[in-house]
């Protein structure tokens, strides 16, 4: 058992080591493949979990990850760069350093804000609560100080990724069935991103958010 | 053991550390060139070039005042000091409650001192780059260096290099991430404390591209050799710092000579082990401009920090 | 309590001898140094005894007379102040020297001597009456110190903005006692102004912290901390240097024997949290200090900002020792005050000797502005070799005793897994880090100021005669340095000397829970957990060089001088060296976005072709935003007010005549 959990810890660091990865980039194609890393981690993760609390449909739902993080995600990801012809750098509105100790500050504040339910918990997974949440903020940092509408989709994916890693951790995975819903809803929103993009792309010829704040009138 | 033999210990490491840095500094230079497909000077070569060197005179600059003139013998002592306070080969040394590891930087930082300011004695504009280069990267480095060594310590308990060693071996070997990161970013750090690429390229001959090189660029004969020899043997300890603190297994936790044979035969491998990853570092990487080094230690920073954070969050 | 009546006539002295100025100087200063070496004998003595003592005079208002105590903080800090006035009282007799002639020392020396007593009496003082008589004496003579070459706009702005901010922070202090008294005793009776009375009361949280917020505030204010540091890189630099030696040792001192004196001694009891807040103004002054002094040309004003920095590390050790004491844990809190306490008197020794330095620089060349200087080693060797000491000391590495303390203090922060609060045990590696960060700053830092000014070649374009530094002024340095020295390599005897301050005040003694082992060895915690012998260092450096250089000198070469080596250039010159903007041009690339940095090149002449340019015009400007953020809105706020106010001001006389009979209505109506 005490290998289980410091593999199972281990794997949690690493999760938010991509997580910092994905902060820190500045090119498109690591971002995607560091996602798709993150997205490994966590398979394995919740394979691991499902052995040792011996839920088996933790293996279904960890395939599933595999499946879509891993493989068709970055592949849907990758296409659209290609046909878009999308700009391979990110640009950010904070610059790096700032941004990594913003993330630093928001580790710790996720480890304290989770420490009431450490106490309580009696789960072998209970101390990887705090990198879940960070995970969470982590993306949502992301969405923030990028410019570039890949990379907010990215950190959308990554705090998707953060929940459920939440929800391993917490209470040893969700119901099959909200995983299976979870996980059309992601594969359905990637569609539409897609077409979006292809869209936004056709009208204005750029993706830069910053572009499409022009949109709004000046009064 | 008594007192007597415990010195001769010390003496002894002291001279493993003399004598064999210039060896491994050779070794890296043979792998390298196997490496490049390349025929290497052997592992002799910088014997050689540090005797050819003692037997040269010295040409100095016109205006350089005694700082020029003491900083190799201060830089050679500091580095000595330091090969005696390290365990090399064995833990219980007279010498390491002299320093702790904190102890250690600070002295390697006296080292460095020294060098910036003989750069600025030369008086000319490359001397003052290399010493405002160094001191911005030796800015940078030390924090990620601290935290690297305070994640160890926190486990350990302890900054003492010869008790954290202790504590490796009577604890488990556990896989934790804290002491992984910690690996990590104390690996890219003593990169750029060497001098070695992705930092700064050990070999240049363009002055522009020089760090620590050219800081000592208007150093020749005795006291260049010292300087060469101090830096070797920096790489040398460096290396033995790291396989203390991240894989001491080998080290010999008592005085006896079975176990100070082994432990030496243990050191040899790992260095050997430690030169081959250095290679494959320097082959494959390019040296970075001086600017991007901000990111490059901000990382190591950043990963040292993520090992201080997972060892209070994950254990 | 012989020492309080000798500083009493240092006062008196000088007004007797202004007539001959050579004669009065060397009295003066020779009775300064006598009274300075008195203060620190009573304060030694008092902490090696462990005493207190308590007079109280008869004079002051009536009702309300004068206490004066000693004990062993008191005695500390009398040993601090006393040792730093000592040698710079030595070094003065030589540097006033170089006034003579140029223009009349009397109020330099009458104010000098009221400054010292100032200082001491401000330690002893045992009621809020006389601690804030003698502040304001210390305030006001250090003001006339300040001002002394008073010809220069310049100097007369930065002296009034010294004044306006020390009298702001005099207010605070004095709110802060009232606060502390009127809980005491109530407001119908004064008998709580003395500090007996505080100790022993009982303090009610609110009013407990609104008093030390304003203490913190007025204090903070005279220590420097980042925001109310402004006044620092003003004051000092425009002061004669032997004053800016003491103001910048000792003075800012004193801020912080008033903030323990007012935390650990007045209020015993307090929430982690204070403790916390003075942490995080350490951190914050210890990195900001050091980011500034990296951006400056002035020789000075680079000074001063460390001394910013060096305040913060002194409150880094105050603030972990609050904390840790109110968590409970009196271990710690011991080894966090004392390595405070140690920087304190660290921080005096090498400051002292490095603006002792810049004043030796100063008298022999004239210029304060490093970008002019170079090669001074060679004309001054005795000062070089001072300051060079006082570089390394101040750059915090062994065996010097800045190491020491900075030592200690990443000791404290790696105990903090002891604490149980998450938070905290987190923001920890965080503070060491940047503990650290600041730490190889200043050597940076340092490594530019001596680089720059005394090696190299001269940078300048006048060049007049430059002589060494005359006796006393290398006395003065030259003992400076020998503390330097012996404070670090001899630290367990210290701390087991000052172990009853921590003993008081929280409750443990490092020295007597650690196994002592011999005074070679500095092992606060235990011998496992971490040693350090700044002896055996000391020592054995020196054996390896010296064996080193025996070895190589069997068959000596020989030694040839000869050009530098130009790269094939030929024409390179003096002025291509790097100089002290150049010097910090990565640092400020990496940082700059703390400040305001504007930067422009231009060319000055055309030529044929643009990539080979003849004259360019190069342009730095570097501006502090506290500036801009704090003191200029608060700047604007205050001259809208008085604008205004000014309003009320008619000029015609039956205007004010309706103000006094409306006063004089609404009087009688409400009394």
């Amino acid at each position: 058992m005490n290998i289980a959990s410091e593999i199972i810890g281990f794997l949690a660091a690493l999760v938010l080591l991509t997580a910092f990865g994905m902060l820190a980039q500045k090119r498109i194609y690591s971002l995607i493949s560091l996602f798709a890393w993150q997205g490994l981690f966590l398979s394995l993760n919740t394979a691991l979990v499902g052995y040792v609390s011996e839920r088996h449909h933790l293996y279904l739902s960890s395939l599933l990850t595999l499946s879509l993080k891993v493989f068709l995600l970055p592949y849907i990801l990758h296409v659209l760069i290609r046909r878009l012809k999308i700009a391979k750098e990110v640009e950010s509105i904070v610059n790096i350093p700032a941004t990594m100790l913003i993330g630093i500050a928001l580790v710790i504040f996720s480890y304290h804000l989770t420490a009431p339910v450490r106490e309580l918990s009696t789960l072998m997974t209970r101390s990887t609560l705090a990198v879940a949440l960070a995970t969470v903020m982590l993306g949502l940092l992301m969405m923030i100080t990028r410019k570039h509408a890949v990379s907010q989709i990215i950190g959308f994916l990554a705090m998707e990724n953060g929940l459920f890693f939440a929800a391993t951790s917490a209470t040893y995975g969700m119901p099959l069935v909200v995983e299976l819903g979870v996980a059309l809803d992601i594969l359905i929103a990637a569609f539409i991103f897609g077409m979006f993009f292809f869209q936004i792309s056709k009208t204005f010829d750029s993706l830069n958010v910053e572009h499409m704040a022009r949109l709004k009138e000046e009064d | 053991m008594s007192a007597i033999s415990l010195f001769f210990v010390d003496v002894l490491q002291l001279g493993v550390v003399i004598c064999l840095s210039p060896a491994l500094v050779g070794w890296v230079r043979m792998l390298k060139c196997w490496s490049q497909g390349r025929t290497s000077a052997g592992l002799m070569q910088p014997y050689r070039d540090l005797s050819k060197l003692f037997a040269k005179n010295i040409m100095m600059a016109e205006n350089t005042s005694w700082i020029f003139r003491s900083m190799p013998y201060i830089v050679f002592g500091v580095v000595v000091l330091i090969g005696g306070i390290v365990p090399i080969l064995t833990i219980d040394l007279p010498m390491s409650p002299v320093a702790d590891v904190i102890v250690i930087v600070a002295l390697f930082a006296i080292a460095r001192f020294f060098t910036a300011l003989a750069g600025m004695d030369i008086g000319t504009a490359f001397g003052g780059m290399g010493s405002s280069r160094e001191m911005m990267i030796a800015a940078l480095a030390e924090p990620a260096m601290l935290m690297s060594i305070f994640t160890i310590s926190l486990s350990a308990k302890s900054t003492s290099l010869s008790q954290i060693v202790h504590v490796i071996y009577s604890g488990q070997t556990v896989l934790k991430p804290s002491i992984i990161f910690a690996l990590l970013a104390f690996i890219m750090i003593t990169l750029a404390e060497t001098g070695r690429i992705p930092v700064d390229n050990p070999s240049t001959h363009l002055e522009l591209t020089m760090i620590h090189e050219a800081m000592i660029l208007e150093y020749s004969g005795r006291h260049l050799a010292l300087i060469e020899w101090a830096s070797m043997m920096k790489l040398f300890i460096y290396s033995t710092i790291g396989i203390a603190l991240f894989f001491p297994w080998g080290i010999a936790p008592v005085n006896s000579i079975p176990n100070l044979a082994a432990a030496f035969l243990f050191m040899v491998c790992k260095l050997a082990v430690i030169s081959a990853g250095i290679v494959l570092i320097e082959t494959g990487l390019a040296k970075m401009r001086l600017f991007r080094l901000t990111e490059y230690l901000g990382a190591a920073f950043l990963l040292a920090t993520l090992g201080m954070l997972s060892y209070f969050i994950l254990d | 309590m012989a020492s309080v009546v000798i500083l009493f006539s240092a006062v008196l002295v000088p007004v007797f001898l202004h007539r001959s100025q050579g004669v009065m100087i060397a009295v003066t200063f020779l009775i300064a140094s006598v009274a300075s070496l008195l203060g620190l004998i009573a304060g030694g003595m008092a902490v090696t005894a462990r005493s207190t003592d308590k007079i109280v005079l008869a004079l002051g208002l009536p009702d309300l007379p004068f206490h004066l105590r000693l004990d062993v903080l008191s005695g500390y800090f009398m040993v601090v102040i006393g040792l730093l006035s000592l040698y710079v009282s030595i070094y003065s007799l030589g540097y006033v020297k170089g006034y003579l002639g140029k223009r009349s020392v009397t109020s330099l020396v009458i104010f000098y001597c009221m400054f010292l007593a100032g200082m001491f009496m401000v330690v002893l003082a045992d009621d809020a009456l006389i601690f804030l008589i003698s502040w304001e004496i210390m305030a006001i003579s250090s003001y006339f110190l300040v001002i002394f070459e008073n010809e220069v706009a310049e100097n007369r702005k930065s002296a009034f903005l010294y004044l306006v901010i020390a009298h702001i922070g005099a207010i605070a202090i004095l709110l802060s006692f009232g606060a502390l008294a009127g809980l005491t005793s109530g407001t119908g009776d004064f008998q709580g102004y003395t500090f007996d009375a505080m100790r022993n009361a009982q303090h009610p949280l609110k009013w407990a912290t609104v008093a030390f917020l304003l203490a913190l505030f007025g204090f903070g204010a005279k220590a420097g901390i980042v925001p109310l540091h402004v006044w620092l890189p003003e004051a000092h630099p425009v002061a004669p240097s032997n004053v800016s030696a003491l103001m910048s040792g000792v003075m800012l001192k004193t801020a912080i024997y008033g903030l323990i004196r007012v935390c650990f001694d007045l209020i015993k009891v307090f929430p982690w949290w204070w403790g916390g807040i003075i942490l995080m103004i350490g951190l914050v002054s210890t990195i900001m200090g050091i980011l500034y002094a990296l951006m400056q040309n002035d020789l000075k004003r680079l000074l001063a900002y460390s001394s910013v920095k060096n305040i913060g590390i002194i409150l880094i050790g105050i603030g972990l020792s609050m904390v840790f004491h109110s968590l409970d844990l009196p271990l710690l809190a011991a080894l966090a005050l004392a390595a405070g306490l140690y920087h304190t008197i660290n921080h005096a020794m090498f400051k002292g000797l490095l603006f002792m330095g810049a004043g030796s620089v100063l008298h022999a060349t004239g210029e304060r502005n490093m970008e002019d200087m170079g090669g001074l080693i060679h004309q001054m060797p005795w000062t070089a070799a001072f300051f060079l000491v006082g570089c390394v000391s101040i750059s915090a590495l062994p065996p010097f005793n800045g190491f020491v303390s900075e030592w200690l203090t990443f000791q404290v922060f790696l105990l903090s897994p002891s604490i149980q609060s998450p938070l905290i045990k987190l923001l920890m590696p965080i503070g060491a880090a940047v503990l650290a960060l600041a730490g190889a700053l200043a050597a940076a830092a340092f490594v530019k100021v001596f680089g720059v000014v005394f090696l190299g070649h001269w940078r300048g374009t006048r060049k007049t005669a430059i002589h060494e530094a005359n006796l006393p002024m290398k006395a003065g340095m030259g003992l400076a340095a020998i503390s330097c020295l012996a404070l670090g390599v001899m630290p367990s005897l210290f701390l087991g000397w000052i172990d009853a301050i921590p003993n008081r005040y929280v409750g443990a003694g490092i020295m007597s829970a650690a196994q002592s082992r011999d005074w070679l060895w500095l092992s606060p915690i235990s011998s496992e957990r971490a040693s350090y012998s700044g002896a055996i260092v000391f020592i054995v450096i020196l054996v390896v060089v010296v064996a080193t250089y025996i070895i190589l000198h069997v068959k000596p070469g020989m030694i040839y001088r000869g050009p530098i080596w130009d790269c094939g250039f030929e024409k390179i010159n003096q002025r291509m060296q790097y100089n002290s903007t150049s010097f910090a041009m990565p640092i400020r690339t990496v940082f700059g976005y703390l400040f305001k940095i504007r930067e422009n090149t231009r060319l000055a002449r055309q030529t044929a072709n643009p990539a080979f340019p003849v004259l360019l015009h190069y342009r730095l400007k570097i501006r502090d935003r506290i500036w801009e953020w704090m003191y200029q809105p608060i700047v604007q706020l205050s001259f809208w007010v008085s604008r205004q106010t000014g309003r009320l001001q008619r000029g015609r006389i039956n205007t004010y005549l309706i103000y006094s009979f409306l006063s004089i209505i609404i009087l009688l109506v409400f009394m």
